[in-house]
């Protein structure tokens, strides 16, 4: 008997794709023979953009990139630009940021979990995570005014201070949360069809993650220890005592059990940022003081000639970094996110080259799903955890 | 001993006495960089993924930088990293404009894949031998290379059917379409 292999379109308006991937397979019966992801259904061109505007003027555009992650993504910017230009924020702006970025990673790892397991079809946790989302987003409100789209950081600091009383909400959100992170678990990490359906299932050696580039969560349930936070830490991350969860089999549900700890551990680092922002003051300094690369606060431009000068230079101008090139990369809650800068000196960069964690990721796929089931590629990209505006830009 | 860039470069001499290598220079070139010629890219790159000194077996990134209108016109910049030890090095190679060819790296490193694409998309640079070396985040039908320096930010004209020529709709005769007429009543 003859036999021929299918060709299927998935996606790119497919609910279990998160957005607008799109995945030509080559099925034989069930089995996928082949695959190939195709992206750029979302592409804005931010790198072009950037180059046209100054370095703070892209603050806003990152948010759009890893959109639930907003503020993973202005870190990383800011950063970049600091080492560019070759400063560094004041401490009780950097424990202000790993206390934002690591409920970043809450909320980011509580959208792909309860979104992965709707996909394979366990509807209620997806309840239970976007409760603590909300919870997120609410504090980001009472920070910057905006739930999603923060833009809060500034290269040398914050845009502001943070608001009276918020640290005494992140701190109930802190002591709340262990018990909901064992609510998901109770739901998923025991159930058999959980189980089935992630055990041993889309498997990545460490070998094939590392020469696939995959970075975070991907890594890291391949058997890697390997988190930036750690290896090169940035924002003072080396003064916090956390784990990095590691897993051993580099199959879906390392991946889930992986994240799953993540949450534990940010919140552990929250709480004693939260105790470190306290012991620096509930209100103080939240930007460097050189203006020649960071606006002066708004109290001194309305009495001070110099700050009013300095103010100016920046908002209309932006900051001279010297010329040169930086390449900074943090720990966003995909994985290796990393901003390069090329300075001609002039305040608009030369070049911003993004390296986006989720765009990397994404290239293992294949690798993970051929000669499986086609059941098992919804698992598979639901255990990627892939932001589309990320991988396309 | 911790691993570190000089040690890399270092080593790299030792090793390949021949290859021209040359330090980027500037104050405020924040990674160690260093360029080499294009031609000797695959070997080096295989030499720092496999030596057990260096243990790169991670490429971070691999990008392009337009230098309009120096010349040599373009830059591919590739950054790695070696988990073994903990440590980043950066290569890069220039390239001209009038041969924008490169030799691919995804036989080293498969990761190299989307990277070269991408820069093949928004550059145009040729990585010779790569497998599939098409646009991935433009349409395939993209003209032009949208990161090049020379290349517009945008505000061109939306292409419709009656300003694209070669369409086969004909644009619509908008004398055609009169107004229609309304009897005003007072009332």
């Amino acid at each position: 008997m003859r036999t021929e292999t299918m060709t299927l379109n998935m996606g790119p308006q497919h609910p279990s794709t998160h957005g607008v991937l799109r995945v030509v397979l080559e099925l034989d019966g069930e089995t996928v023979v082949r695959a190939k992801p195709i992206i750029g259904y979302l592409h804005t061109g931010m790198e072009k953009q950037a180059e046209y505007k100054t370095y703070t003027q892209s603050i806003p555009q990152t948010d759009r990139m890893d959109y639930l992650a907003p503020m993973s993504n202005n870190l990383g910017l800011c950063l970049a630009a600091e080492k560019l230009v070759g400063i560094e924020a004041p401490a009780r702006a950097q424990a202000i940021r790993v206390l934002l970025t690591e409920l970043t990673r809450i909320s980011s790892h509580c959208v792909w979990l309860g979104t992965h397991a709707l996909d394979i079809g366990a509807m209620t946790v997806f309840f239970y995570c976007f409760r603590e989302r909300e919870k997120v987003l609410s504090i980001y409100d009472q920070v910057c005014g905006a739930r999603m789209t923060a833009s809060y950081f500034r290269v040398g600091g914050l845009s502001a201070d943070i608001p009276a009383g918020l640290l005494d909400r992140c701190q109930k959100f802190v002591d709340e949360m262990p018990a909901h992170a064992d609510e998901y678990e109770r739901l998923l990490s025991k159930n058999p069809i959980w189980l089935a359906r992630t055990k041993g299932v889309a498997p990545l050696s460490a070998q094939q993650a590392i020469a696939m580039g995959a970075t975070g969560p991907i890594l890291r349930g391949s058997g890697v220890g390997w988190d930036l936070r750690k290896t090169e830490p940035y924002c003072g991350y080396d003064g916090y005592d956390f784990d990095v969860p590691v897993g051993a089999n580099g199959d879906a549900y390392d991946r889930y059990m992986v994240r799953v700890q993540e949450i534990r551990q940010s919140t552990r680092i929250s709480g004693q940022a939260i105790r470190k922002i306290r012991e620096l003051g509930e209100r103080g300094e939240y930007r460097l003081r050189d203006f020649k690369y960071v606006v002066p606060p708004k109290e001194e431009v309305k009495t001070s000639m110099e700050a009013l000068i300095h103010h100016f230079k920046i908002v209309a101008h932006g900051f001279f970094p010297p010329v040169g090139e930086a390449y900074q990369a943090i720990e966003a809650p995909k994985g290796e996110l990393g901003f390069y800068f090329v300075s001609d000196g002039t305040p608009r960069p030369w070049r911003m080259k993004v390296r986006a964690p989720s765009f990397v990721n994404l290239q293992t796929l294949p690798t993970m799903i051929e000669g499986r089931l086609v059941a098992d590629v919804i698992t598979a990209i639901g255990s990627l955890d892939i932001v589309l505006g990320e991988i396309d830009r | 001993m911790a691993l570190t860039p000089e040690r890399v470069e270092q080593r790299l001499r030792e090793r390949f006495p021949e290859v021209p290598f040359e330090r980027q220079e500037g104050s405020a070139v924040r990674d160690h960089t260093l360029y080499l010629p294009a031609d000797r890219l695959v070997e080096v790159c295989t030499f720092l993924r496999d030596d057990s000194e260096l243990q790169f077996a991670l490429l971070s990134w691999v990008g392009g930088v337009d230098w309009l209108p120096r010349e040599p016109r373009f830059e591919v910049v590739y950054h790695l990293l070696s988990i073994e030890h903990a440590c980043r090095f950066v290569l890069k190679v220039r390239v001209p404009e009038a041969e924008p060819r490169v030799p691919s790296v995804t036989g080293v490193w498969p990761t190299a894949n989307w990277h070269e694409r991408e820069t093949y998309d928004f550059y145009g640079i040729v990585f010779d031998g790569h497998p599939d070396l098409t646009r991935i985040l433009l349409p395939d039908d993209w003209q032009g290379w949208p990161l090049r320096k020379d290349s517009p930010l945008g505000y061109q004209e939306v292409a419709f059917t009656h300003n694209t020529p070669g369409r086969s709709v004909p644009a619509p005769d908008l004398t055609r379409l009169k107004p229609k007429k309304v009897k005003y009543r007072a009332h």
